[in-house]
């Protein structure tokens, strides 16, 4: 076989694809990018009013849930429009934990991470059966009956009914020197770090790229070896349980549940989020869920009355400037800026 | 339908290996009565042959003629309506298609089936799954365990480049890759697994006569060198003939005759069968 490199070769210089269509930035010139970010994260509490911090909180939280959506739909190529659902089991696993059964909000993290994977891995489990369109549905399904449940008179012990669940706002411990904003701040900083580097390990992995393959085909995957059923219920277990932990944090950040915060609209915001992020690109859950938590209010200082209409016209401003998300135009920056050099 | 010079390719690139290997090795696979019907579709009726170890089995027949069908019987992809397959004297017919790669089945595709937004290399890596051990747990805390594995996949995956020659490609997506490339790569995506069968299911579609040549001898190549038997679809003669210890033809999903390359260009059936298109 001497002669098939050669061959191959030509073959490959007349089909020309895209340069740098695989590359990605350098990993030193990344390194450096996220150390700076991490840095500003770290000095924003302690520069910005509480008001300012506690948005951003919310923001974090809001990537976090995007992220466990971004896996799901963008690693494993699964639809959701239900998430919205998982994000309030979490909410209200930890309200009625802290409220009902006093335990420390801490402990409601956990809890609330293994109760919301179960959900998820049997949620997914006779999902699996569903493709494409029908999948949207039956997570449309999920998304619309969770308010609907979570007012039911006979769990109204548990759930406040309408009313919902006041939470009381827990302090910084070990007499740390922070008030309560700028500690929930950092513990949303950690445990959104923590889940992203979990996430990210998960994608890098034999475990993601399973779920990649089921996404790109999921005959050959099995052919392969991919037991297709099981990572796939696999795949929406650890996506529930990641936008379930996003849930039970900003409950607490909130400190407040009620069923009317999380209805349809919800999980139409995480899948805005995702698709402004970049679907299958992991750091665009943030950037993503700044444009979920901020473009609102934009919209709502352009015109008051017609708020709606301005996010609309917002929303479709951004995905024709940025079909692909951030990725697509972070992506095309990079490049340019390479060819610069 | 070129049916040109058999022999000659032949000699040039086989003749050593199927002197040793015709005949000699146990059968690994076998093929009993295998029917397979789609509604009123007979796609295969009654189909029976073995593989024997170390062998290169041409599957030919015209389109239609249920080769496909096989395959998917083969990979469990379909289930046979009656009929047994026996991989190494077990049955595969109750385990799911995820546990072939697993117990030594691995396939290429008729139209490539990559997994195009990935890269070569992870294609690789995928195709070292069933090789593999690792669960989501110990892969998203990168515990010892799973770093080991990953280690491992990795020198597998890097070998694999290396043996084929997809080293200039191989942190590309095989989305942008032409076709010829992203026929190789599932080639050493399905020796990831550390087959003991390959099915080639018509690898020389769409390529031109120069890789045609380069295809046989990679097959030939992978035999040899990869210790693999493969049950080879084609529909160029050529290809099939020159590296065939044996073929089997089918038509109407009907085993219509088996033996040598040499017989099968002689046999009065297999002639009218490609030349007369018609029911005998
Ligand atoms: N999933 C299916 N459902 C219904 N009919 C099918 C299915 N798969 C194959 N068939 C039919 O079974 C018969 C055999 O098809 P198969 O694809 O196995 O042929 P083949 O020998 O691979 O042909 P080709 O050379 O064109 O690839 C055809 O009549 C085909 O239409
Ligand atoms: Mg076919």
């Amino acid at each position: 076989m001497s002669t098939s490199e050669g061959k191959m070769s030509d073959l490959g210089s007349s089909a020309p694809w895209p340069a740098g269509a695989a590359a990605r930035p350098k990993v030193g010139a990344r390194t450096i990018f996220f150390g700076l970010l991490l840095l500003v994260a770290v000095t924003l509490p302690f520069i910005s009013k509480n008001f300012f911090i506690f948005q951003t909180t919310v923001v974090m939280v809001y990537a976090i849930a995007i992220l466990g959506l971004n896996l799901l739909i963008g690693v494993n190529g699964q639809f959701s429009l239900g998430h919205g659902a998982f994000y309030a089991l979490g909410a209200y696993t930890a309200a009625i934990l802290m409220e009902t059964f006093g335990l420390h909000y801490a402990w409601t993290l956990p809890i609330a991470a293994a109760l919301c994977f179960v959900a998820g891995f049997l949620f997914g489990l006779p999902a699996l059966r569903l493709e494409g369109v029908y999948l949207a549905l039956a997570t449309f399904a999920l998304a619309v009956t969770t308010p609907q449940l979570l007012k039911l008179s006979p769990f109204e012990g548990f759930t406040g009914g309408v009313q919902g669940i006041v939470i009381t706002k827990p302090g910084a411990p070990f007499g740390l020197p922070l008030n309560s904003d700028q500690w929930l701040y950092f513990l949303t900083l950690a445990i959104g770090l923590l889940l992203y580097w979990l996430v990210h390990n998960i994608v890098h992995s034999r475990t993601g790229r399973a779920f990649m393959a089921i996404r790109d085909n999921p005959i050959a995957a099995s052919s392969m070896g991919v037991n297709t059923s099981l990572y796939k219920a696999t795949a929406f277990g650890v996506s529930a349980m990641i936008t379930g932990v996003a849930g039970s944090l900003g409950a607490i950040v909130i400190q407040f549940v009620a069923p009317d915060s999380f209805t349809f609209a919800l999980s139409v915001q995480l899948l805005v989020g995702l698709v402004i992020g970049g679907v299958g690109w992991l750091p665009g859950a943030l950037i993503g869920a700044v444009f979920v938590v901020f473009i609102p209010n934009v919209a709502e200082e352009i015109s008051k009355g017609l708020a709606g209409a301005c996010y609309g016209v917002l929303l479709i401003l951004v995905i024709y400037l940025a079909p692909q998300g951030a990725d697509g135009v972070i992506r095309a920056a990079v490049d340019r800026f390479k060819r610069l050099l | 339908m070129g049916w040109a010079d058999p022999k000659g390719m032949r000699s040039r690139m086989s003749a050593a290996a199927d002197d040793i290997r015709a005949d000699a090795g146990q059968p690994v696979i076998e093929v009993r009565d295998v029917t397979v019907r789609f509604g009123g579709v007979l796609a295969l009726d009654g189909v029976s042959f073995d593989i024997r170890a170390g062998a290169i089995l041409g599957l030919i027949g015209p389109n239609g003629a249920g080769k496909t069908t096989l395959f998917n019987c083969l990979s469990r992809l379909y289930t046979p309506s009656s009929g047994d397959i026996r991989l190494l004297g077990r049955t595969i017919l109750r385990q799911p298609a995820h546990k072939m790669a697993g117990m030594g089945i691995g396939r290429t595709f008729q139209n490539v089936a990559s997994f195009h937004n990935l890269t070569v290399r992870d294609n690789v890596r995928v195709g070292a799954h069933s090789a593999s051990r690792s669960n989501v747990a110990s892969d998203a805390l990168r515990l010892p365990s799973a770093r080991r594995s990953e280690r491992e996949i990795d020198r597998a995956a890097q070998e694999l480049i290396d043996w084929l020659e997809l080293g200039e490609v191989a942190d590309r997506l095989v989305a942008g890759l032409p076709f010829g490339w992203q026929k190789r790569v599932e080639l050493a995506r399905a020796m990831a697994a550390k087959p003991k069968l390959l099915l080639l299911d018509e690898p020389a579609g769409g390529l031109n006569h120069d890789e045609v040549q380069e295809l046989g001898g990679l097959i030939l190549k992978v035999r040899d060198e990869g210790d693999v038997t493969v049950l080879l679809v084609e529909h160029h003669m050529g290809l099939v003939m020159s590296v065939s210890d044996r073929v089997v033809v089918l038509n109407f999903g009907r085993k219509i005759a088996e033996g040598t390359p040499e017989e099968m260009q002689k046999h009065p059936e297999v002639i009218s069968a490609y030349l007369g298109g018609g029911d005998e």
